[in-house]
């Protein structure tokens, strides 16, 4: 899909579609996938709103702001258009992974493909105490405003400082903690894991037939 | 008689310089029942942490007659299983089979044979089934028990838990308790929980301030008011 040239709307279409039949198979909520593919969309301007401008070719107009004049170009569009297009499915097809698949699979899928197991053991470490943190940081908030948190704004700002070390140093500790839970249980710093996903032929046919789908576009359309 | 568990005059001081232990002495014999009781900061946890080697102190310490050293430490730690308070720090995978497993993974064990001890172990502790279960959903009484089965599932020889029955409600409570007497194992439980030890154990050493003050049979040790009282421990209602 990156590789796609920016003029092949065609194959935009025909990926939006399998995309499409495939979000409409996994039953999730329309509404819920447009709102959340909607947040990659501030990402995404910041980084090419400023194409337009900078793209040499035909001027599609001018505009003289304060000292400068600054003109737009047709090809500096269509570029834009082309990388928010993208990026929206990108975000569509990642939303039905992340929405469809436990990240326990994912992390295990991720594994077969040769991640290196550190980097998958950080992840789920990641996911795993991220809540665990979220709570505690909740309950420091509660302690907080029940205490009458108020006052200078010099003044919050320390407390909300000192918030944030706490909580620098109970993850720390915490770490240390499960490190030794690690230690307990024969941990010696080499990462093992059971073999547990199966590549069943549902898999193969699924993982072949999707590839034929995104090179088919592109053979009749080139 | 072997000795399952041999200390003699371990000191232990942490990094920043407060003293964790002072010249503690320890015999546990196969199959005792040992808690270890005393105030907040006393010592239990850091004294636990000595008996698979997650600490150590300057003195020797010997596990089933193994000295506590680093070609022994892969051996003590399958023979001592360690239950950390929080089971929050305890059961850090994805799942709570990943969990289970681990200690079996790390040790090598043959992908059928892991997966018997993961079942056996949560069968054990009565949570059959919880396999495919994240830890964060768990209700609390169901991580401690979940933590327990961590340990289990390596066949320690001597288990030992520190506070089991902190945070517990009752009900959950009595029916950990009622898990621990069937275990067989050596036990060796630290805690202040006062009708725990008097319904689970049979020999309590009580800790101040690092240091070991008495050793004897629980019955002796829970009727001897002064001492509680001196050490902060209430005593059990009549």
């Amino acid at each position: 899909m990156v590789l796609t040239p920016a003029n092949n709307w065609r194959v935009f279409v025909f990926y939006f579609c399998i995309i499409a039949v495939l979000l409409i198979l996994s039953k999730l909520p329309p509404f819920y996938i447009l709102k959340r593919s909607l947040v990659i969309f501030p990402f995404v301007l910041l980084i090419a709103i400023f194409i337009p401008f900078f793209k040499e070719g035909e001027i599609a107009g001018s505009y003289n702001i304060w000292l400068w004049q600054v003109s737009v170009t047709y090809s500096g569009l269509f570029i834009l258009a082309n990388v928010i297009v993208k990026a929206w499915l990108c975000i569509l097809t990642l939303i039905l992974l992340s929405s469809t698949t436990k990240l326990a699979e994912l992390l295990k899928g991720l594994r077969q493909l040769g991640i290196p197991r550190v980097m998958i053991l950080i992840l789920s470490f990641m996911y795993r105490y991220i809540f665990v943190m979220a709570d505690e940081v909740m309950r420091m908030q509660q302690a907080r405003d029940s205490r009458n948190f108020g006052g200078k704004r010099l003044y919050q700002l320390k407390t909300i400082g000192n918030m944030v070390g706490t909580l620098f140093i109970r993850s720390y500790e915490r770490g240390e903690r499960i490190y030794a839970a690690m230690l307990s249980r024969g941990f010696d710093g080499q990462v093992r894991t059971l073999q547990s996903l199966r590549f069943k032929s549902a898999d193969a046919y699924f993982g072949a037939v999707f590839c034929l789908m995104l090179v088919f576009p592109c053979v009749i359309w080139w | 008689m072997n000795k399952v568990v041999e200390i003699r005059n371990l000191s232990f001081n942490y990094p920043d310089g407060h003293r964790g232990l002072k010249d503690v002495n320890l015999v546990v014999y196969p199959g005792e029942n040992l808690a270890v009781i005393g105030p907040n900061g006393a010592g239990k946890s850091t004294l636990l942490l000595h008996l698979n080697g997650i600490l150590r102190g300057n003195s020797t310490v010997k596990i089933c007659g193994l000295i506590m050293e680093d070609k022994n430490l892969k051996e003590i730690r399958k023979k001592v299983g360690l239950v950390f308070q929080d089971p929050e720090d305890q059961l850090f995978s994805l799942s709570v089979f990943d969990d289970v497993a681990f200690g079996p993974v790390n040790m090598n064990y043959s992908e059928p044979e892991v997966r018997q001890r993961v079942t056996r172990a949560l069968e054990w502790v009565g949570m059959g089934g919880y396999e495919q279960r994240s830890p964060h959903h768990l209700s609390f009484g169901e991580k401690k028990r979940i933590a327990i089965a961590t340990v289990l599932s390596l066949d320690p020889e001597i288990l030992v838990i520190d506070e089991p029955t902190s945070n517990l409600d009752p009900r959950s409570k009595w029916s950990l308790v009622e898990l621990l007497q069937q275990f067989p194992m050596t036990k060796i439980i630290a805690t202040h929980d006062l009708e725990l030890v008097d319904a689970l154990c049979h020999r309590t050493v009580v800790m101040d301030e690092g240091k070991v003050v008495a050793d004897g049979d629980t019955e002796t040790i829970l009727g001897n008011t002064s001492l509680l009282k001196d050490h902060g421990l209430a005593p059990p209602n009549p």
